[in-house]
């Protein structure tokens, strides 16, 4: 049997399955539409031109932006490199192998995409800031004003958390990023497609994109570079062709472009319907198992999130153990067992949950093609999973008798 | 990560799960030896209880476990092999035998560090209680 018969998928913000109506517009871009949108002397490049630019102004319409903003990428990791190094590369206040290159403010909590290329900017000279959220994961247009200096040329805050869903403070943030006239990028990937999004009036600069979160093909994004007031400019990383306005050169993907059109166009009319189904569906999930267990905590803001994800954490549980007691959910721990760094979860550190918490938190996200039935299973199995292993837990015993686990002393290894 | 088949089996029916009493029950038991190793930081902790009869033979080992599936099973597996054997017996057990057993691949080798340290902090915890000399803590890693 496959994975899709045995087991439910709560695992949207990891990736999504791509939406049939979105597979029925690219099939036609690899066999027939095959031509190079970049070849301009004849119809079979005319056509392929023809299905990228109605794939830009669909990716446009769903920002609220003009199609001549939108660059394909192949992912928002590499839009958020083009977007910061591309930046700070082009607004740098003195040149390359000098200090003091200008200031550049980000979260601690970002996704690896926008922190390790913020670390390469800071060995080339330039000043970053690493903010700490707020401890339900936030981060606040007051935290930015306070940390803005006459030198902050960039502000790289995401707009949604992909551990914990939690929404920052993006309009007010990118007021303030304009009045203060640093450039403002924002990495949306959790965020759009989900609720909506218009970069004029939230003054974005740069925007962050992926296909694969939102129903489309892996390996296609895109990135928002805004034209007008003010025109950013950035310097690019990959050199070639000139394609893309020259901010990144290179062959265009037209069938995973058309793919991340078709997405954007069904998001543009459905999310909001599928945001409110699935936020309840959500809070079922999570009450529930509040209700039936003890000592279960969300992680973040329970308000200011998106509507299809939770992050919660379930005390005196280790969360791979707990994954593996409901091996017909797929999801993701923030237990460090399920990472390669044998560290637990940054996003839930950064947020001050102790460590035994962060061991023992699931992501759950649901998505298109969730079920009531689905939830409802999953509330059962989760719910079981986890008295099976407070059974055998002595965490769970130390805490039944009142004692309190941070007053020992533990014998690390 | 795919589980070995003898792991997926002592996480879902592990053996010998419990204790011989709450901390303060078995603290002043001479019959009784007791190890914790681990931290919850960390991502486990293991709790061992071992039954020691006036012979040395222990006759029944109980342990709790707070740790990924390898953790439980390596502490499952352990309660299982000591069991009947000496304390010298079980201190003959490596960890190098549980991965062998498992299965478990290098990333979770540190589950049967902690399974035999438990070993040994549970022995030398019923040996102090009953005057017997203590052979030194230390670590095979």
């Amino acid at each position: 049997m496959t994975a899709q018969e045995t087991t439910i998928y709560f695992d949207h913000a990891s990736t999504t399955p791509c939406d049939q109506r979105v597979v029925d517009a690219m099939l036609p871009y690899f066999t027939s539409i095959y031509g190079n949108s970049s070849s301009r002397n004849h119809a079979y490049g005319w056509e392929a031109e023809n299905g990228v630019d109605t794939a830009r102004s669909q990716v446009a319409d769903l920002l609220g932006a003009q199609p001549k903003e939108i660059i394909f990428t192949s992912g928002a990791t590499e839009s958020n490199n083009i977007a910061i190094k591309g930046a700070a590369r082009m607004y740098a206040k003195a040149p390359a192998g000098s200090e003091s290159r200008g200031h550049i403010i980000t979260a601690v909590h970002e996704h690896k995409a926008v922190i390790d290329p913020c670390r390469r900017l800071e060995r080339e000279g330039f000043d970053v800031t690493f903010l700490e959220p707020s401890a339900d994961g936030i981060i606040t247009a007051q935290m930015i004003k306070d940390a803005l200096r006459d030198d902050t040329i960039l502000v790289s805050i995401m707009w949604a958390n992909n551990e914990l869903g939690t929404i920052n403070e993006i309009p007010c943030i990118g007021k303030i990023c304009k009045e203060h006239g640093a450039v403002f990028h924002t990495d949306a990937t959790q965020w759009v497609g989900k609720l909506r999004t218009d970069v004029e009036a939230d003054n974005i600069d740069l925007l962050s994109l992926s296909a694969h979160k939102m129903y489309g093909p892996k390996g296609v994004g895109a990135l928002y570079v805004r034209r007008r007031r003010p025109r950013v400019r950035l310097q690019a990383i990959q050199d070639g062709g000139g394609h893309e306005r020259g901010f990144r050169s290179g062959t265009l993907n037209v069938s995973s472009i058309v793919g991340l059109g078709a997405a954007c166009a069904i998001a543009k009319e459905e999310m909001e319907a599928e945001g409110k189904r699935l936020s309840a569906l959500r809070d079922k999930l999570e009450n529930e198992l509040m209700s039936r267990l003890e000592v279960v905590e969300v992680n973040g803001h329970r308000d200011h999130r998106l509507p299809h994800m939770t992050n919660i954490s379930f005390g005196f549980v280790e969360g791979e153990s707990l994954m593996m007691g409901i091996k017909n959910i797929a999801c993701s721990s923030g237990s460090a067992c399920t990472s390669a760094s044998l560290e637990p979860s940054y996003v839930l550190k950064a947020l001050g949950v102790g460590d035994e918490l962060a061991h023992s938190s699931l992501r759950l996200s649901l998505g298109r093609h969730t079920t009531e039935a689905e939830v409802d299973e999953a509330i059962e199995g989760i719910a079981a999973a986890v008295q099976h292993l407070r059974a055998m837990s002595p965490l769970f015993d130390l805490w039944k008798e009142g004692v309190d686990i941070s007053k020992i002393e533990w014998q690390s290894h | 990560m795919a589980y070995s088949e003898k792991v997926v089996e002592h996480f879902q029916k592990p053996l010998n799960v419990g204790s011989f009493g709450s901390s303060s029950d078995v603290k002043d038991r001479s019959d009784i030896g007791v190890g914790i190793v681990g931290a919850p930081e960390c991502g486990d902790v293991m709790q061992l209880h071992i039954k020691v009869d006036d012979a040395g033979k222990i006759e029944d080992a109980k342990f709790k476990c707070f740790g990924c599936g390898s953790a439980i099973a390596s502490s499952s597996l352990a309660t299982e092999w000591i069991k009947g054997r000496t304390v010298d017996e079980a201190l003959a057990i490596k960890n190098t035998e549980i991965v062998e057993e498992l299965a478990l691949p290098p990333v979770k080798i540190h589950c049967s560090v902690l399974a035999e340290d438990s070993i040994r902090t549970a022995i030398n915890d019923w040996k102090k209680k009953n005057g017997h000399d203590v052979e030194d803590d230390h670590h095979h890693h």
